[in-house]
């Protein structure tokens, strides 16, 4: 009797461990397809995809709900990579600003290597009256300097944003520009010039 | 000869519509064009040319595509597109229609796996026997509901993976398809984006592919649409009907279920 009990509850154990390892792993199988079904070409790279950071795991596997905690933890560790411009200079061109803004090309499969790339703002930004096709995925930043005034504080929050977007909002849409290394410090201050310089259109 | 009237006008309306696009520039006018169109969908086109190609004789086997069990019983091509993907006992695998495609023409034709896929995407003077295929294929389930199963484990793991993929954020730009395809009436420039987590979003969006596109003179299937996406998600080249892309396709046909399949269209 006591030889049945004993086997019924190993059984009952292994059956348990069964159902709970039985559950197969998705995100595994998905990332061991991830290098037999892509191929690298120009600068997209099947080693940039699956080697993802902290970050972009966490936001995968978290895509809508996450803790408040786990939260504040990414985007002080993403506070921590802000590169400030070295010569304390924040505000550059607005004309070649904009020209950023405008620019989609950059890191496609079918860009060229080393090319230069874009911002592409409009994708998801409203920022100057004129330009019309604009998306709306981001918030709309038209009179941006307007509204924010030009101080060291506005300054150093706008280039921190452009910089690495998650330092404020934890896996945010907004690509990490310097971060990530897709538009450089020169175009940066660009950039900072087409929100904040009082003479570019986003302020008119 | 009457057809190449029509689509003489056809070609006319769409070399006029960019005239009409740039005064509005929102999807009113694209309704419109649309509406311009509507009994003259250049894709029919392909769909002829894809039913000849099915009916064809092939060597070296000399036969028909008729014998290809696409998941309904050989040659049934009814209803056949709005159940796919779907797991083929025969190769103990889940296919999407190009992947079941490329299977019939190396097993039943006999033709090389390299022979089989060669131009899946059609250009100009390079037309894409796959793209007819598929065209052909998929009229033939013209106003049913799609209906695709994840009841065997294998279309379970199709649809988990795509599901995993949907969400998977990579690449320089920190892009997923959720990035910009989990939200309602969002808009990239002037382009408004599908939410494929929304049913009524995603039935709109997957039972209109394929599609013949003005832009690009071609009639486009589901796997090219996907690398068009993936492109500008910064990751690198899907091969041509892949596992993961078939898992992927699985993810959206099932959001898309129930909506009533009216493909091939007419996109921008």
């Amino acid at each position: 009797m006591k030889k049945i009990i004993i086997t019924l509850f190993i059984s009952l154990i292994v059956t348990g461990c069964v159902t709970a390892t039985i559950q197969p792993d998705y995100a595994k199988a998905m990332l061991e397809l991830l290098n037999k079904d892509f191929v690298s070409k120009g600068p997209a790279t099947v080693e940039r995809i699956v080697n993802q950071d902290s970050v972009q795991h966490f936001c995968s596997i978290y895509n809508k709900s996450r803790s408040e905690e786990m939260s504040e933890q990414i985007t002080a560790s993403q506070l921590k990579t802000i590169k400030y411009p070295s010569d304390e200079n924040y505000i550059g061109n607005w004309e070649e600003g904009e020209k950023i803004a405008q620019n989609g090309r950059g890191f496609q499969s079918s860009d060229p290597l080393g090319g230069v790339n874009g911002g592409n703002c409009y994708a998801c930004h409203r920022i100057t009256k004129n330009e019309i096709s604009y998306g709306d995925i981001g918030p709309s930043l038209y009179n941006y300097g307007k509204k924010h005034g030009n101080n060291e504080k506005v300054y150093k929050y706008t280039w921190a944003k452009i910089y690495n977007s998650q330092a404020f909002t934890a896996c945010s849409d907004m690509p990490r520009f310097g971060h990530a290394g897709i538009l450089n410090e020169k175009q940066i201050k660009d950039v900072m010039a087409l929100l904040l310089d009082p003479k570019s259109p986003t302020n008119q | 000869m009457k057809l190449i009237m029509k689509y003489s006008l056809t070609i006319l309306a769409i070399l006029v519509a960019p005239c009409v696009l740039a005064e509005g520039s929102s999807s009113d006018e694209i309704a419109k064009y649309r509406e311009l169109l509507a009994d003259g969908n250049p894709a029919e086109l392909w769909e002829m040319r894809g039913e000849e190609l099915w009916k064809k004789k092939v060597s070296p086997n000399n036969v028909s595509l008729e014998r290809c069990d696409l998941g309904k019983g050989p040659g049934v091509l009814k209803g056949a597109y709005v159940e796919l993907p779907r797991y083929f006992e025969d190769v103990n695998k889940v296919m999407d229609l190009e992947q079941r495609l490329i299977f019939c023409r190396t097993s039943i034709q006999g033709l090389s796996y390299e022979q089989a896929v060669s131009s899946h995407f059609g250009s100009v003077g390079n037309p894409s026997d796959i793209e007819a295929l598929v065209a052909y294929i998929t009229s033939e389930s013209k106003g049913m509901k799609m209906a695709v199963s994840i009841k065997h484990p294998k279309e379970m793991e199709a649809y988990e993976i795509g599901k995993n993929f949907f969400y998977y954020r990579a690449g320089t730009h920190d892009f997923s398809c959720a990035t910009c395809h989990s939200s309602d009436k969002k808009r990239i420039r002037l382009q408004e984006l599908s939410n494929l987590l929304n049913k009524k979003d995603a039935q709109k969006t997957y039972a209109t592919w394929p599609a013949y596109r003005v832009s690009q003179g071609e009639v486009r299937t589901m796997q090219h649409r996907l690398s068009d996406c993936l492109r500008q998600q910064r990751f690198p080249e899907p091969k041509y009907a892949s596992t993961t892309m078939t898992a992927l396709i699985m993810f959206m046909a099932k959001n898309a279920e129930g909506g009533v399949f009216d493909g091939p269209a007419l996109k921008r």
